[in-house]
């Protein structure tokens, strides 16, 4: 296959199994501290807020809000040429913590910072549930 | 034990800029060296410590090991730093610190790359597709100027900065340009000609972008008491402090407030000096937006300001501050992690009066900052003619 039309599939590991578990059964998880109650994303073996190792895997609202974004108009390689004009936002999730994200709109003039958004599922064909967000009708 | 006035810069030379294709990035490092080394009249064998960092079209496993072999140098400090455009500074650091405390006594900081002509498209845009988290940045496919958009966003938003504010930026930039024989892109540009360049990624349009260029620059480092018994007049290290907040965006606890605020306080409180007694400046220019964000965390606006402070003229040639005198890496050149190089440099040329009709009219003190990943890590530098002890 050529290599530049190769999307730029995600190297599972043992820390993000889960995750990437869950968002094949398209639920969006997030860890919790059960010590403070902090929820955080990337993964990690502890918590940023207070140290603790005491992490839980919870499943997020999947309602968050743009926190920024921009329109990528010169895509970053061949394989993502057709999706031209996308949005990449960074997207704060209801429980707290942000994510990078692609916002899925009809129009890409409509995003707007603040906006709500929900999240939803892309199945790649390479085995792998990408979570995206949509406008969120409030 | 403090840094400042503890060590002075005896040598400085950049290589030929721009697309540079008869030489290859490790050529161009070695040829920094060897101008660098004439600049300051010293011989090769005098040289006691190596920093560098690596080039991305010519890498090694380890790279200033590599330059010493090349060079036949063996320094008894050897160093690869790797902080992307902040390397030059956090380099200097290392290098002013290995003095100070007696490791070593003459250093060479040397950089250099060829990312014009020594990487092919392919590598190119793989190297691209190869920044942000690999797991839940990459596959959303961000670029470069995407990520450094998501910050003009936010401070768009934030503070009601404008494109045309952007936009002056890069026109300042060029302005600068406009009178060094030696930057890349030279030709005017106007406002309307930043607007009305293709979108890249919203709000940043190509010419709020910098270059991709060939190119390299050294720096020979020594302690303050050797420093007079050189050709050149020394320029001395006055200040120096480091602030590092992320390695990815979307981890950023702030997107419109980033590290430089403490890397900028902490040499200001090295140097016993504030912006006011800074004369010009070198900030790093990768995307417009981080230049308004480093003038107000640098102290030199009151933060959201910097959209106008930057339209009002203040950075252009015979401003209140000016920014970036040889054209910064939106026209001069950009080489990569070697970026901020120039913007020493200049520095150091300015200091001694060497910049020809460039030459600001009070030369006194500088700051230079340099700034790694995505406002991920940061370094600011103070310099000055006299070593203050």
């Amino acid at each position: 296959m050529n290599e530049m039309l190769t999307r730029n599939i995600p190297p599972i590991t043992a820390e993000t199994a889960e995750y990437w578990a869950s968002c094949a059964r398209h639920e969006l998880q997030i860890q919790r501290c059960l010590e403070c109650g902090t929820c955080q994303f990337f993964p990690r073996i502890m918590c940023t807020a207070c140290s603790g190792k005491s992490l839980r895997w919870v499943r997020a609202s999947g309602r968050g809000q743009v926190k920024s974004f921009t329109i990528v108009r010169r895509a970053v390689s061949e394989a993502y040429a057709a999706e031209v004009p996308y949005v990449v936002a960074l997207v704060e999730l209801e429980e707290g913590p942000t994510m990078m994200s692609n916002v899925v709109v009809g129009n890409v003039d409509e995003i707007r910072i603040g906006m709500p958004l929900e999240v939803v599922f892309d199945d790649w064909p390479e085995g792998v549930s990408i979570p995206k967000f949509k406008p969120r009708m409030v | 034990m403090t840094l400042r006035g503890k060590t002075a810069i005896i040598g400085a030379a950049d290589t030929e800029v721009g697309v540079i294709k008869h030489m290859g990035a490790t050529q161009l490092c070695v040829d920094a060296i060897l101008r660098a080394l004439a600049d300051a009249g010293i011989d090769k064998g005098s040289v006691d410590g190596l920093v560098t960092c690596n080039s991305m079209a010519e890498p090694y496993m380890y790279h200033a090991e590599a330059i010493a072999e090349y060079l036949q140098i063996f320094p008894r400090y050897c160093v690869s730093v790797g902080a992307g455009g902040g390397t030059t500074f956090t380099a200097l650091h290392q290098a002013a610190s290995a003095i100070a405390s007696g490791i070593c006594h003459t250093v060479v900081i040397a950089m250099a790359d060829s990312l014009r002509s020594g990487l092919s498209r392919e590598r190119a845009l793989a190297m691209q597709s190869s920044t942000g988290h690999a797991q839940f940045e990459r596959p959303y496919g961000a670029t470069v100027p995407a990520y450094y958009a998501l910050i003009a966003q936010a401070h768009m938003h934030q503070f009601g900065t404008t494109s045309e504010q952007l936009a002056a930026v890069a026109v300042s930039a060029r302005k600068h340009a406009e009178r060094n024989p030696a930057a890349q892109m030279r030709t005017p540009i106007t406002i309307e000609d930043v607007l009305n360049s293709r979108l890249i990624a919203d709000p940043l349009h190509l010419l709020d972008c910098s270059l991709v260029s060939d190119g390299g620059a050294a720096v020979i480092m020594t302690s303050s008491e050797r420093a007079r018994d050189f050709r050149q007049p020394p320029v001395y290290l006055l200040g120096v402090g480091e602030g590092h907040n992320h390695e990815h965006i979307s981890q950023a606890q702030n997107l419109t407030t980033s590290a430089a605020v403490e890397s900028g306080q902490r040499a200001y409180k090295m140097a016993g000096v504030g912006p006011r007694d800074i004369d010009f400046a070198g900030i790093y220019d990768c995307f417009t937006p981080v230049v308004l964000i480093e003038l107000e965390d640098l102290g030199f606006c009151l933060k959201g300001e910097g959209g106008a402070f930057v339209a009002a003229g203040n950075i252009e040639p015979g401003g209140l501050l000016p920014v970036n005198t040889h054209g910064g890496l939106l026209s001069h050149c950009h080489s990569g992690n070697p970026g901020s190089m120039f913007a020493l440099t200049e520095a150091i040329f300015q200091l001694r009066g060497q910049a020809n009709t460039r030459q600001v009219t009070k030369a006194d003190i500088a700051l230079v900052h340099g700034q790694g990943g995505i406002m991920s890590s940061h370094c600011t530098i103070i310099l000055g003619r006299e070593s203050g002890q």
